[in-house]
């Protein structure tokens, strides 16, 4: 059923019409144009597609549109060069890149309730998040290092 | 002398042009697949041309347009577009710096040309500067030790945008009135379409097509979630005959079933044999993050893809033997999307596009694969088994037999003149069945033989294949071919024949190559080989093996911890890629190899019933995550003399011989049935 939805995306109101039971990764991507939030799994089992609501990670795959209606979401378009981004690129934290935004969301989401994780908190705090190619420690590395620039 | 890829489109002006505003255009077959390929080529470029870094764009690859016909894969990308940018831009070089007129004794600074007569620059020069002229050889790259770029660690020309979130990825591409497609699979590889009830899913808002040729099926949608939800209920409307056209398991897949017997090599065979043993994988699924995806557009007869394949041409090829379209009219264009690992869906979910495509002509319809149809109908690597036995005398391995048995591991479109090779074409009304995999011959590095022959000299030895003539599960190249279990078995085998000795003081015993014995000591003396300590339920393994016998040479040591789970607590890698062009790019490929290997070796198994294919989800195929991977120490052998060679396969045959060993250690038990999961080991353990 098509509605008329309010919502506040990395801080501006934003209106969207659209099914009700649309997924909040569609909303975002197609209907926001914010194509950063990727499509891994569709059932949350794998992070690609993490937002921040409320201070907490959120897979945004099998969120639907109506249960956030409202609320104030982040997404990876939002951090705007942050700590974590940039010491990503510092590690050189990755290689194809697909799980990048997913995971730079659960480690801003992470330093945010702790701002100095050691390293057993980050691998922890990662684990909802799936990498293919290998790239873990380098992640985990770049978001400590992120850590320790932030606080 | 040209390199071969050169010598094939020897037109430097297809492989580079200067640019008046200061930059310099670099077009290679090559693309970028999450391993850094771009960035090493443009650093090759830039070295020989004396430009900065930052003046060089690579630019994606087309299909006809780009002169490089090739694949990415095999790990060959230096050796092959390496080699072939170093000779045309030092040719590039020569060109300008005789165009100059500044005398042959000119020097370059990043594109200044100067010399006592003067000052100019490729910049002022690109109008009058003409390389549509073939490459002749003569002009000699520079020699290693004037290297500036190469052997630097350049960021990664594609990570901001990535790291960053911006629309890099073929799945964040959007075109002027793009539709979106999805396709809807059979329940099982055997099944065909009984009965089909369209009219729900056209009486759906926003479904623009429902499709139906044969037993492929599809939607285009107006929007994407239309698209998802037209799917599933286009499925919910569908009626299938399955077949139990699966095997009952690997074993019995891998027994009974013909097979093409090839003696591979062959020093002195018919020897007695001493010792014997079987090692085995299951199948096991590429499994990138980001499903596969493409985007197709017909416009009249010209059709139009837009696709993360690892061969454009062949891609293109495919399509023309599938549907009746002349190769003049397609144009494939190569956009990034998730690692690929080798033969996955890319090229498939291409060909999606172009059928869902075709039924609304002049619209763009982009397609992406769901989790479930990434892990159950793309390529596997084949599920294969390796039977080794040996001659021991006085402690010298003196006869070796190693034979495989498997389905091919390369079935990618375009190998075959009369099959496309790709999925949907086997399900349409005019059906184009998929071939039966194969492999590429020995002397190209093999497919199920690749690294079967040992590097370890042997006075007897006899190397054959056996290749599976059916191919229930469909099955193509995965990151490494048969060098994964091939060197597991060798290297789990040497373990086995040392008995009391130590194992990398009897594989030295039985290895006569320089570089092999030198990455051998690397990693060991790095891991504190010699010093380590036997403790309760921890455990040391050695594995070591050059790629594809031309590849880098890679030596391993795991160390582990066997409890409920087996567990890798440390990898030591010693890597020697001959002249390496970017450290860091380097140690991440190791690295992300070691923890891909290390993923398949402790979790990974492709499930099955006679039916269908069963793991479908992250949790019904899991792989390693962030608290299980372990610490990756990688330690660089730099051999600036010696030419670049790939290592993106390196680390994974190794990486599993080692866990293996280290687990031997740890339990005293010798598990050969991959993944080493509690299952398996528990099998293994005496009754």
């Amino acid at each position: 059923m098509t509605d008329t939805f309010q919502l506040t995306v990395n801080g501006t109101q934003v209106e969207v019409t659209c099914d009700r039971d649309t997924p909040l990764l569609y909303v975002l991507r197609n209907h926001l144009g914010l194509k950063g939030t990727r499509f891994g799994c569709g059932v949350g089992l794998c992070g690609a597609c993490n937002v921040i609501i409320d201070g907490r990670t959120v897979y945004s795959c099998d969120t639907p549109l109506w249960s956030v209606a409202g609320q104030a979401i982040r997404t990876v378009e939002g951090l705007a060069g942050s700590p974590v981004q940039r010491m990503f690129l510092e590690e050189q934290a990755a290689q194809c890149g697909y799980c990048v935004s997913g995971i730079v969301m659960s480690a801003t989401a992470l330093l945010e309730r702790n701002p100095k994780p050691d390293e057993r908190e980050v691998r922890s705090a990662l684990d909802n998040n799936l990498c293919r190619c290998g790239a873990h420690n380098r992640m985990v590395r770049a978001v400590m290092r992120a850590g320790e620039a932030s606080s | 002398m040209i390199p071969p890829a050169l010598a094939a489109a020897p037109r430097l002006s297809r492989w580079i042009t200067i640019n008046a505003s200061g930059t310099v255009a670099v077009r290679s077959g090559k693309v970028e697949l999450g391993q850094g390929i771009l960035t090493a080529l443009g650093q090759i470029v830039a070295d020989e041309l004396d430009v900065g870094f930052n003046r060089i764009q690579l630019i994606p690859l087309t299909a006809p347009v780009t002169a490089e016909q090739t694949l990415t894969a095999g790990s060959r990308s230096l050796e092959e577009s390496g080699a072939a940018l170093r000779q045309a831009a030092a040719e590039v070089r020569a060109l300008f710096i005789a165009a100059s007129g500044l005398g042959s004794h000119a020097t370059v600074h990043d594109g200044l040309i100067m010399s006592d007569a003067g000052t100019t620059s490729y910049w002022d020069l690109a109008e009058t500067v003409s390389l549509d002229v073939d490459a002749t050889g003569e002009p000699r790259p520079k020699p290693p030790s004037h290297h500036t770029v190469v052997g630097t660690s350049t960021p990664r020309i594609d990570l901001p945008d990535k790291v960053y979130g911006r629309a890099r990825f073929i799945h964040d591409m959007s075109l002027p009135g793009m539709l979106y497609g999805r396709v809807v699979r059979p329940p099982s590889p055997g099944a065909t379409l009984r009965s089909l009830d369209t009219s729900a899913t056209k009486a759906l808002t926003g479904i623009v097509e429902v499709v139906r040729d044969g037993s492929f099926l599809g939607v285009v949608a107006a929007q994407e979630e239309t698209a998802i939800s037209g799917a599933e209920l286009l499925r919910s409307h569908a009626v299938w005959d399955e077949t139990a056209s699966l095997p009952s398991s690997v074993a019995e897949l891998l027994t009974s079933t013909p097979v093409e017997t090839q003696t591979v090599d062959a020093v002195s065979p018919g020897f007695p044999t001493t010792a014997t043993a079987y090692y085995s994988r299951p199948y096991l699924a590429h499994a990138s993050i980001g499903p596969a995806c493409a985007i197709a557009q017909w416009s009249g007869t010209a059709l139009e893809v837009w696709s993360h394949t690892q061969g454009a041409y062949n891609l293109r090829k495919a399509i023309t033997i599938a549907l009746p379209v002349a190769l003049d009219q397609i144009t494939v264009h190569h956009v990034e999307g998730s690692g690929c690992y080798g033969h996955n869906g890319a090229d498939d979910v291409a060909f999606d596009a172009v059928l869902l495509a075709r039924v609304v002509p002049g619209h763009a319809v982009q397609v992406v694969w769901s989790r479930a149809d990434e892990l159950a109908w793309a390529p596997f690597g084949p599920a294969m088994g390796v039977r080794m036995s040996a001659c021991v005398e006085n402690g010298t391995i003196t006869g070796w037999r190693h034979e495989t048995f498997g389905n091919g591991h390369l079935a990618r479109p375009g190998m075959s003149p009369t099959a496309p090779g790709l999925l949907s074409a086997a399900y349409l009304a005019d059906a184009k069945p998929l071939f039966v995999s194969d492999d590429p011959p020995t002397a190209r590095g093999g497919g199920a033989q690749r690294n079967a022959i040992p590097l370890y000299t042997f006075p007897r030895r006899e190397i054959i294949k056996n290749r599976l003539l059916h191919m229930p599960l469909r099955t193509s190249a995965m990151r490494a071919l048969g060098a994964y279990l091939n060197v597991f078995a060798i290297e789990s085998f040497m373990d086995e024949l040392a008995g009391d000795v130590d194992p990398v003081e009897f594989r030295l015993r039985h290895l006569t190559d320089d570089r092999a014995r030198t990455v051998i000591l690397a990693a060991a003396d790095r891991a504190g080989w010699w010093d380590r300590v036997p403790e309760q339920d921890r455990g040391c393994g050695f594995g070591f093996a050059r790629y594809s016998n031309h590849g880098a040479y890679c030596a391993v040591v795991a160390e582990v911890r066997a409890e409920q789970e087996l567990q890798v607590t440390r990898l030591t890698v010693a890597v020697d890629a001959g002249l390496v062009v970017s450290p860091d790019g380097l140690r991440n490929q190791i690295e992300g190899g070691a923890i891909q290997s290390t993923s398949w070796t402790l979790k990974e198994e492709v499930r099955f019933t006679r039916t269908r294919v069963t793991s479908t989800d992250w949790e019904s195929y899991p792989i390693l995550k962030f608290s299980e991977v372990p610490d990756v120490d990688v330690l660089l052998v730099n051999r600036p003399d010696l030419p670049s060679r790939g290592a993106g396969e390196a680390a994974q045959g190794p990486t599993a011989a080692a866990i293996g060993n280290a687990l031997a250690d740890a339990l005293g038990v010798r598990v050969r049935t991959l993944p080493l999961n509690a299952e398996n080991i528990i099998a293994a353990m005496p009754g």
